[in-house]
């Protein structure tokens, strides 16, 4: 194990970081702004829509990212859609985690107590306050260890990404082995690294929720 | 769209839908017995073991499949120890997978009321039998749903073992992509595959959660 070469490659390794996080944050809110969008959408009374929007959840949680993936960016340019390779990872995320973001907010909003709604019709705010004010602040806090939860295993997620040449950290990584002969380095270079950043967000992740989520303690309950 | 293409290498789909089936439960298997092993070690009390079992689980779980593939197929090699594609493929699936369902585990049991266990020994039970006939039956009723929630995410993890040179789906279609330059219809072939075994999946999930919670009142 030498880290002369880590230490030679550091600026393209860094950069590489920096294009992993970037793919994890722009993926995640894309995701969560469709998410967020089919999640309100779903509440409409229209059942062909519903329909239609359960179809797009199931065949996005159904099948492999991976293949996801190869469909945008091998398979787009057949259809007009010709994409940048990280244009199509960040769209494809985005994609790929809006059906799960979705599932979460759905299942947020049915954690609505429906005596809130009806207390707050009763005393006449209309359906716009209602969403806004009732309905949302409880979802959101419902749903946000989940979201956290999807948070973490989506920045595992863009690793899949190095397979369609995105220059994110693996790809680096896989560049500098095969350039330098030195996959053992590499390797467990990358394993360490994806762990500690796996760990760090997940970390900040219950930091985060217990934060929010404070309020319905039993200590605080109490008090 | 052409989905003659489809048509005409549905054999060869089918096949390597089988690779990924076999891959995928030999994945869930081995996932089976470690994350039951790593589940026993965090609830046996001994602080090594638990110790032991929390960094497995932290690790296992915080590295992605596709490092962890990778790891064992060309790091594994550095020491001499060659492993085959087919063992790196399930050897890999089978830790990471084992990781979650060692959690799962440990989350169902932790679930089980601890009054009975209590009472059960109170009333005479032996720790194998209280085991065997109190913590596991509930357990298992329990993360069925999350259980068959991993397993479907397993399947779609072995779209990875593509890269150690095992003919799966995935692998596949890729060369039907390359051989007739219709990617659009070879990636959706695959999807469609996938998603019918997982739907598949889910119905064996709903019918293991009847079967198992028949025996409870509710």
């Amino acid at each position: 194990m030498s880290f002369e070469v880590l230490w030679r490659y550091a600026p393209s390794l860094l950069s590489g970081f920096a294009v992993t996080i970037l793919c994890w944050l722009g993926g995640s809110a894309l995701g969560l702004a469709v998410g967020f969008a089919i999640a309100l959408l779903y509440r409409l009374p229209f059942a062909p829509l519903r329909w239609l929007l359960r179809v797009y959840i199931e065949i996005l949680r159904g099948t492999p990212f991976l293949v996801q993936l190869f469909l945008l960016y091998s398979g787009g340019p057949f259809i007009g859609l010709r994409l940048e390779a990280t244009t199509a990872g960040v769209l494809g995320l985005g994609l790929y985690s809006s059906a799960y973001f979705a599932e979460a907010f759905r299942a947020g909003f049915s954690a609505v107590p429906r005596g809130q709604i009806e207390a707050a019709t009763s005393i006449g705010m209309n359906s716009f306050d209602i969403l806004w004010r009732i309905a949302l602040p409880t979802m959101l806090v419902a749903t946000l260890p989940a979201i956290v939860n999807l948070l973490i295993v989506l920045s595992k997620e863009t690793v899949i990404l190095s397979i369609i040449t995105v220059p994110e950290l693996m790809y680096q990584m896989q560049t500098m082995a095969a350039e330098t002969f030195t996959a053992f380095n590499a390797i467990f270079a990358m394993a360490i690294f994806y762990w500690l950043l796996v760990e760090t967000v997940s970390r900040l992740g219950y930091r985060l929720e217990r934060r929010v989520t404070a309020y319905l303690s039993p200590e605080a309950r109490a008090s | 769209m052409q989905p003659q293409v489809i048509a005409h290498s549905l054999a060869y789909l089918t096949l390597a839908a089988g690779m990924t089936i076999y891959v995928s439960v030999a994945g869930i298997v081995l996932g089976m017995g470690l994350g039951f092993a790593v589940c026993l070690a965090r609830v046996s009390g001994n602080p090594v073991l638990t110790r032991a079992g929390a960094f497995y689980v932290s690790f296992f779980r915080g590295v992605p499949v596709l490092v962890q593939l990778l790891f064992i197929y060309y790091f594994l090699a550095e020491f001499g120890i060659d492993v085959p594609a087919m063992a790196a493929a399930i050897g890999g699936l089978g830790l990471a997978s084992g990781a979650f369902q060692a959690e799962i585990l440990r989350g169902a049991l932790n679930a089980v009321p601890r009054g009975q266990a209590e009472a059960a020994t109170a009333v005479g039970f032996s720790r194998i039998d209280i085991w065997r006939r109190i913590l596991l039956p509930q357990a298992l009723r329990i993360s069925v749903p999350p259980l068959i929630n991993e397993f479907t995410l397993l399947l779609k993890a072995s779209s990875l073992v593509s890269v150690v040179g095992i003919a799966e789906l995935t692998r596949v279609s890729m060369n039907i992509a390359s051989s007739t330059y219709r990617p659009l219809e070879a990636y959706a072939g695959a999807g469609l595959f996938y998603l019918a075994i997982n739907l598949c999946l889910a119905g064996l999930g709903i019918l293991a959660e009847r079967r198992l919670s028949a025996g409870s009142a509710r």
